[in-house]
């Protein structure tokens, strides 16, 4: 066993962990943050997604111990003060999710393209997200909801938020 | 684009979203129970093999095991799974135990469980565990799984053929013999991988004490579920619970009763405590159903000025290893798609059902349908060209028109309504198809080595299973109704209830649009409740593009209730007749007294109260509504794809996509769009990239997500979605199903505009999925004189 000690969504946590021990099953099974769902067990889904001192990780490909020291923000971290992040919002407003189970990866994914990146194109929206898999919306919707959140945090106001458009076309 | 005071019809964004968005959910995979354990299943490495001995004992030696079981122990608890359709009477259905006990036979058959702490206690401890197997012959090809002398799948069963079944209309022989052309060609429907991206998970807790248990589970049909382990484990069904909490997808995969489902509630029952299965993506890639699987030998009949006479379809199925819960069905719901938009004099189809040693098949997103529309939409593009014309005049020549509606096709189905030339116009305007083609012609024409190719698609399909009379004329084993429940609270609130239990599809937000317009409620005052076989007692559950013309229909029917007992609720305290109350907007008046009128909230109160009541009126405003379907619902579109092909590396790039799709009347043009969206992804998918391979011995090659290839966001264009609305008239909400329509439009989309693209190189036929190489090797064996016949 191991003492890792980390600090997730603002809380700090100190653990005994198996070596082995994902980092996710640490959030999930050890600290309850089950917010992050996994997906698949080779590294291609990005479900899992969490950002490590800031940067996203795929949390099934780093060990707790790994971790040890770092601060990990979840989905279930990433709204402040009960304001959801413009990502959060404008996957919302924009349909960007269905089932949902990919959205939490999807979401942190995307902050982190948005923090390297803050005007991406399409194309650069597409490539950014490549490790990340949905298999409900065929990605329009999320790529439209990235370009939105994009948009909004450059504080321009977003070109189709898709509650505005009622009635029927 | 005009306003529009009613909820249907609005872009709400979803109510489902705010916990999705947040994290806070909860998956079955989540659930955390006092005492829960984990169980995990060791699972065969070989396709087929006798065991010749299988010792669990040094499993309980490992740190944290508190039992292990091999498929022996538990044979007399766990039963057989239920496969609900036999499709005829004479069906070979083997026995299929949840584990194996003497055989195994596929790549994942379970063989035994262990039950520990913790996850990676049990998984640990299946290394453990001593199995011996003496290898049989694997049955990988259904055609020589036919042949006499095959190694069988099941030698009791003296056969590998499940089933024959035929179905015709009209006489095709004759067809043939007035046809001046004939064109045949095979097509393989390649295996698939559903890959919704919730893994299964099962946790069952027991009150072992009374013998009640509750089952969670990712599945997409508690309610069908819950029968189901009541017949298959003779578990009293008032002792079981199904709750379905957030459920990541399912596109048929979910349709199911699974191994684990049983073997959870065997263990629960047996140990008396709590027990979690949660399976990994490469243990689901082989123990939860593949999807397609089909090879197609299809021959249309015409006349050289292009009317199609006649249509002739042979089906060999792969059922893979065992029947799942519906698994023969699925080429069935297939067999009345063929002629799909066309008429036609006569058609003949047979479909056979073969067992390899394979993963079961079952319904995958569109479940027969998509194959049914890729034979049918590629050999009209091979007619067309045969005959050297352009393959949507072809098209227009043979589809259904406007003015036909209500049509009897020559497969026996009524379609209500459609309007062909209305949606396939307006794809066409939208994609500029006359500027693609001049664009094709000059590519050509400079013998550019990049050529363009333009695939089409006009499709339609059978979806909103189904009548009940009809499948049980299919001789499946349920009905096709949905149930919906409405109860309006003391404050004016109110609970929706339905039997569709939803796992992505926006039921909520739906649900509440349909229930405000007929109650007169604001949207935010209506909740969705569903997915828990206590709140939500009947239920027929989700797939086939049921829900909202089944399910949201049963709301409507059930707000009626509501209503007509409103109404009379209101003219007593009013103090006037009932036929003098007009409801209108939540509202009851008075007519001809503007004055005297009372909202659905105050009548709701006023009921709850029950100080004034009319005589013999019971203190409720509180409806159900079981609606089963007179017809199956027929959505229809024109989707329209351009492929790029680099004719010397053979990679096929999509430049454009567009579709439009009439699903009669919208209820969320957002949700639609979104639905649309995804399912054209997963026909793309099949066209261009995934394919379940099996090795020579039996092996799944393509056994995790970095070998099958789920495309990501780098890999698709944004695909244009536009629409008609030609009312459903079989429904009082004028709806259509949406949920499969852009899986089964899309595959034959893609493949036609890639041999579109090379036809002139004589290209007829690339087998799914197009890779770059096998496009290259198209392009190769023609230049060599080759090409399908």
């Amino acid at each position: 066993m191991a003492r890792v000690s980390m600090k997730v969504d603002g809380v700090s946590y100190s653990d005994e962990v198996e070596p082995r021990r994902l980092l996710v099953h640490h959030l999930r099974d050890g600290l309850g943050r089950v917010g992050t769902p996994i997906g698949c067990d080779s590294s291609n889904c990005g479900a899992c997604t969490v950002l490590m001192n800031g940067e996203s990780v795929k949390s099934c490909s780093v060990l707790a111990v790994q971790a040890d020291g770092a601060e990990i923000t979840t989905i279930q971290g990433l709204a402040s003060d009960g304001e959801w992040h413009p990502v959060q919002q404008a996957f919302k407003d924009n349909h960007g999710l269905q089932c949902g189970y990919c959205t939490p990866g999807m979401i942190m994914a995307a902050v982190d393209l948005l923090r390297t990146n803050p005007n991406p194109t399409e194309a650069e929206v597409r490539d950014g997200l490549e490790g990340n898999l949905c298999r409900c919306t065929g990605y329009v919707n999320i790529v439209r909801s990235v370009l939105a959140a994009a948009a909004a945090m450059r504080g321009e106001s977003s070109p189709s938020s898709a509650e505005e458009k009622a009635g029927v076309s | 684009m005009t306003e529009t005071t009613t909820e249907v019809g609005r872009r709400r964004t979803r109510k489902e979203d705010a916990k999705l968005v947040t994290g806070q959910t909860t998956w079955t995979d989540s659930i955390a129970l006092p005492g829960l354990l984990q169980f995990s299943i060791l699972r065969s490495p070989m396709a087929h093999a006798k065991i010749t001995r299988i010792d669990v004992s040094p499993a309980l030696e490992m740190p944290g095991v508190i039992a292990a079981f091999s498929g022996a122990d538990l044979a007399d608890q766990l039963g057989s799974l239920p496969c609900a359709w036999p499709v005829t009477p004479d069906m070979v259905a083997p026995a299929h135990p949840p584990i194996a006990v003497d055989e195994v036979r596929y790549v994942g058959d379970a063989v035994a469980v262990v039950v520990a702490r913790d996850r990676y206690a049990s998984a640990d401890a299946l290394e453990a565990i001593e199995v011996e197997y003496e290898p049989l012959p694997p049955v990988l090809d259904m055609e020589a799984a036919l042949a006499d002398g095959a190694p069988l799948v099941h030698s009791d069963k003296g056969t590998n053929r499940c089933f024959d079944w035929p179905f015709a209309g009209g006489d095709y022989e004759a067809a043939k013999a007035a046809a001046d052309v004939v064109v045949s060609r095979r097509f393989i429907q390649q295996r698939l991988l559903p890959s919704a991206m919730e893994p299964r998970a099962v946790v069952v807790a027991p009150i072992a004490a009374a013998d009640e248990y509750t089952v969670y589970s990712s599945t997409q049909i508690p309610h069908v579920l819950r029968v189901m382990l009541a017949l298959t484990t003779g578990t009293p069904e008032h002792k079981l619970r199904v709750i379905t909490p957030d459920v990541g997808g399912g596109f048929g995969s979910k349709l199911n009763v699974y191994a684990e489902e049983v073997i959870g509630l065997v263990l629960a029952k047996r140990l008396g405590r709590p027990v979690r299965w949660t399976e990994s993506r490469s243990e689901g890639y082989q123990a939860t159903i593949h999807g397609r699987d089909q090879i197609q030998d299809i021959e249309i009949a015409a006349r050289s000025d292009g009317k199609v006479l006649g249509l002739k379809v042979r089906l060999l199925a792969d059922m893979g290893a065992y029947l799942q819960l519906v698994t023969p069905g699925v080429p069935l719901l297939g067999a009345f798609m063929f002629p799909a938009i066309y008429k036609m004099d006569a058609y003949d189809f047979a479909c056979t059902g073969v067992f390899t040693t394979k993963t079961p098949t079952d319904a995958y997103r569109g479940a027969g349908r998509p194959e049914a529309t890729f034979a049918i939409e590629r050999i009209m593009d091979e007619l067309a060209a045969e005959l050297g014309r352009d393959p949507m005049d072809l098209r227009r020549q043979n589809w259904i028109t406007h003015e036909e509606f209500p049509f009897e096709t020559i497969a026996g189905l009524t379609y209500d309504s459609g309007n062909y030339e209305a949606a396939t116009d307006e794809a066409m305007r939208m994609f500029d198809y006359d500027g693609l083609r001049r664009e094709q012609a000059a590519r050509r024409e400079r013998n550019d080595s990049v050529q363009l190719g333009i695939g089409i698609s006009t499709f339609t399909e059978m979806c909103g299973l189904a009548p009940s009379r009809v499948l049980g004329s299919l001789s499946y084993g349920a009905g096709g109704w949905e149930a919906a429940s409405i109860r309006m609270l003391p404050t004016g609130k109110v609970e929706v209830v339905t039997g569709s239990s939803p796992h992505g599809q926006g039921h909520v937000t739906s649900w509440s649009q349909i229930a405000a317009d007929a109650l007169g409620v604001p949207f935010e005052d209506v909740e969705v409740l569903y997915g828990d076989t206590e709140v939500s007692p009947k239920g027929m559950d989700t797939y086939g593009s049921r829900s909202l013309v089944v399910g949201g229909v049963a709301i409507h029917r059930a707000a009626d209730k509501v209503i007509e007992k409103a109404k009379r609720i209101a003219a007593h305290l009013l103090e006037a007749s009932e036929s003098d109350i007009t409801f209108a907007n939540g509202t009851f008046s008075v007519q001809g007294s503007p004055d005297a009128k009372m909202t659905i909230q105050e009548i709701a109160l006023a009921t709850f109260a029950a100080h004034n009541l009319p005589d013999g009126v019971e203190p409720t405003l509180d409806s159900d509504y079981v609606f089963d379907p007179e017809n199956f619902s027929f959505p229809h579109g024109t989707h329209l794809c351009a492929m790029e092909i680099d004719t010397e590396t053979g990679r096929a790039t999509m430049r454009s996509y567009v579709c439009v799709d009439d699903v009669g009347r919208v209820v969320n043009p957002l949700i639609v769009e979104g639905q649309v969206h995804g399912g054209i992804a997963q026909g793309v998918a099949q066209a261009l990239y995934e394919e379940a391979v099996y090795d020579e011995d039996g092996n799944l090659t393509t056994g995790t997500m970095a070998d099958y290839l789920v495309p990501s966001a780098a890999d698709l264009p944004t695909f244009q979605t536009g629409r008609t609305e030609t009312p459903a008239t079989s429904n009082p909400l004028g709806v259509k199903g949406v949920g499969e329509a852009g899986t089964i439009a899309s595959t034959p989309a893609v493949i036609n505009a890639i041999i579109d693209a090379l036809r002139p190189y004589g290209v007829n036929e690339v087998p799914m999925p197009a890779t770059p190489e096998r496009v290259w090797r198209a392009l190769q064996d023609a230049r060599n004189g080759g090409g399908a016949k």
